[in-house]
């Protein structure tokens, strides 16, 4: 239970399991960003869920042609606003009202009004790192080790190649049947990766 | 099973679909394909080093040396070796901390501001203008740090235990700056880092030097460009973008309260806060200005920084310039207005008065020279726009001048009027500035991709899905729906069979 649990968080992720054999997925290439987009369109249509498209620029529409659903770092983002909102209120009033009062030409020890330029700053701050901290947290990044590398063609992800990488930890996985798919939705080229380091057409 | 409208929601890609789609120039000149537009950036990160460059470097770095210098020169004799002193106890270091911090808008808000506002002609420059802005952040804050006098001390200013039990004063606009600049400072890195993410993975995947490899690799996260993560990529940069938004808004206002929370005539007026953001937007985006057109000529950028790119700035530039002018003219008739006698006279004293050659200059700079930019033959010309780039923030330097030195240099005793006069202490720091934002961005141009690569190929039209299928080769409208129906498919011979699925989509 757990473990499915766990497993389904990382594919959400983009981190699949290899299976027996040490296949990591089945990678296919394709021309440009529309056949990609229909590529994954086509493959959710046909009940895949470990899959996931690599291009070298996000493509509109393709959250929608997955079937992925919106982000969840807005959450991250908020949780890290309230977060500085209340460091930048609590710092100011225990510091000079609670620990060490001063009295400053008969001023209150702590009013809100002057704090509100550094209540503003920390919840900003603390909203971008709580951006950052979840995408990354959502994304399973860094990731140093990823079996997809082992694969040449695929470093043109970043550059002008648009793969669909069909993951072997999908329950309607088969090298063979799966890569007759993909070449049937167009792909220029399939390749299966391994996990103990070759990539094989 | 498939159908669509139950798990989509609204994507985060700020393309705008307007129904003058069609009719848009393209923005990247020069009909490139991807891999031109890589190639074009990332060979600057890769070629051997030119001579022009380590020339450059050593002129920049040489300037550099010398900031160091002085600045260890001020801290062995004190603050006495700078032109501060009564009644000016804020000379130069602070018009340089506000000159540096102004120019230290433009790249957030480029990234920011004109992201929210989906103004996509910003992924040409917004990289190199974010790096100017970090540089010039980090220039700014050299000088309130050694101004404070004990350079040693200066994490007073944090809100740091130490054995004195004692903590910083939260009711000094001067420690809001503190925070205000330096979240700034962090914010805008966190985002100019998060941006170079993919470009990082690019260079990476374009190498097969091993050390140069493992460097890009540990800076690029093991990116993949893989669509779970630009997912959650896009949604954190929107946010980002609408976080920077505020703060860069924030900055400038909180520097301005510096002056405006004090009583000071000349300084103490509501109008600060828009008036110093105007200005700071003025000074950055003339900034840009100056250094895209130097890059774009050297680094062969011309058909991704095109001329209409500096145009827009240069527009942005006439309408800040005249923001400020119109700031500087209601400032007087607000002191006029006010009927306080004091108030008045700074302000004729600043026309007026012994500076008045530095008031001229600024209005001269400032109000009048952009109003060039009315005419379109002007604001397309190169050699006009970086002169007057140039200009703009001469002018913008003497407005910070004019407004700390005239207001402080005839206080309420006439005894101890003044007349500053900065010293070579200081001229040559702030020189030395200027050798430590050049050594900085020619670090940056020689070692990172100076262009947002993937930022710039997502723009293109080939980068629509549509563009695929709608037959005349061009982005589609907005009446057209990102997934196709399935049945309007079956004229693609090679997807059709799959494509039918168990049931229609959409």
């Amino acid at each position: 239970m757990l473990d499915e649990l766990t497993t389904e968080v990382k594919a959400s992720m983009g981190i699949y399991e290899s299976d027996a054999e040490q296949v990591y997925g089945l990678l296919a290439e394709f021309s440009n960003p529309g056949e990609l987009m229909h590529a994954a369109e086509a493959t959710r249509e046909k009940g895949y869920r470990h899959f996931d498209a690599h291009s070298p620029f996000p493509i509109h529409g393709m959250d929608r042609a997955m079937g992925l659903g919106n982000s969840k770092v807005g959450f991250f983002a908020f949780g890290g606003g309230v977060t500085g909102l209340a460091t930048g209120y609590l710092l100011q009033w225990w510091t000079s009202a609670v620990d060490y009062p001063i009295n400053i030409s008969g001023k209150p020890f702590f009013a809100v009004e002057p704090s509100v330029p550094i209540m503003f700053e920390l919840t900003i701050l603390f909203a971008a790192f709580g951006a950052v901290a979840g995408m990354l947290a959502l994304n399973g990044l860094p990731r140093p080790y990823n079996p997809l590398f082992y694969s040449d063609r695929f470093r043109r992800a970043t550059d002008d190649g648009f793969f669909l990488h069909v993951a072997a930890s999908d329950p309607q996985f088969d090298p063979e049947t799966t890569a007759q798919d993909l070449r049937e939705l167009g792909a220029r080229h399939v390749e299966l990766v391994q996990d103990d380091g070759s990539a094989e057409v | 099973m498939a159908n669509s409208d139950d798990t989509s929601t609204a994507t985060t890609d700020p393309t705008p679909d307007g129904a003058d789609f069609h009719d848009r120039e393209p923005l990247i000149k020069g009909n490139l394909s991807f891999h031109d537009v890589t190639e074009i950036v990332a060979k600057h990160t890769e070629k051997q080093t030119p001579l022009a460059w380590y020339l450059a470097f050593t002129v920049a770095s040489s300037m550099a040396l010398m900031l160091v210098l002085m600045l260890a020169y001020q801290v062995w004799n004190g603050v006495g070796v700078w032109g501060n002193n009564q009644p000016v106890g804020w000379g130069w270091p602070i018009v340089n901390f506000v000159f540096w911090v102004g120019i230290g808008h433009a790249g957030t808000l480029i990234s920011a501001i004109l992201f929210l506002f989906r103004q996509r002609w910003r992924t040409s420059i917004n990289r190199a203008a974010e790096a100017m802005t970090l540089f010039a952040v980090m220039c700014a804050l050299i000088f309130p740090t050694f101004h404070v006098g004990r350079v040693w001390a200066i994490y007073w200013t944090l809100p740091i235990p130490n054995q004195m039990e004692m903590w910083p004063q939260f009711k000094s606009p001067l420690l809001w700056d503190v925070f205000a600049v330096s979240s700034y400072f962090l914010v805008s890195l966190v985002f100019w880092y998060i941006g170079l993410v993919p470009d990082l993975a690019t260079l990476r995947d374009r190498t097969n030097k091993f050390f140069r490899q493992k460097v890009l690799a540990f800076f690029s996260l093991g990116w993949t460009g893989a669509n779970r993560h630009w997912r959650n990529y896009e949604k954190a940069y929107l946010l980002l973008a609408g976080l920077a938004t505020p703060l860069v808004l924030s900055v400038h206002s909180v520097v301005s309260f510096d002056f405006a929370v004090s009583v000071l005539p000349g300084w103490h007026t509501t109008i600060f806060p828009p008036y110093f953001v105007a200005g700071a937007i003025f000074s950055g985006f003339a900034m840009v200005v100056t250094l895209m057109v130097i890059a774009r000529k050297i680094y062969g950028l011309e058909n991704l920084i095109t001329i209409d790119h500096l145009e827009k700035m240069n527009i942005i530039i006439l309408v800040t310039g005249t923001i400020v002018g119109f700031a500087y003219i209601t400032e007087f008739f607000m002191a006029w207005y006010s009927g306080v006698e004091y108030e008045q006279y700074a302000f004729l004293n600043r026309a007026f008065g012994p500076y008045a050659w530095a008031y001229w200059i600024m209005m001269s700079c400032n109000l009048i020279s952009p109003q060039l930019f009315w005419s379109k033959k002007l604001r397309r010309s190169i050699p006009v726009m970086f002169t007057l780039s140039i200009v703009v923030n001469i002018g913008m330097w003497f407005e910070r001048f004019v407004i700390t030195i005239t207001s402080l240099h005839r206080d309420f005793l006439p005894s101890s009027w003044g007349y500053f006069e900065p010293t070579w202490v200081d001229i040559l720091t702030f020189v030395g500035s200027f050798g430590l934002f050049f050594t900085l961005f020619l670090l940056f141009l020689r070692f990172v991709p100076m262009v947002a690569i993937a930022e710039v190929k997502g723009v293109m039209p080939e980068a629509d899905p549509h563009f695929y299928e709608e037959g005349d080769g061009r982005p589609a409208g907005a009446n057209v729906p990102y997934i196709q129906p399935a049945e309007e498919a079956s004229d693609r011979p090679e997807t059709g069979e799959t494509r039918r699925g168990t049931e229609p989509t959409g």
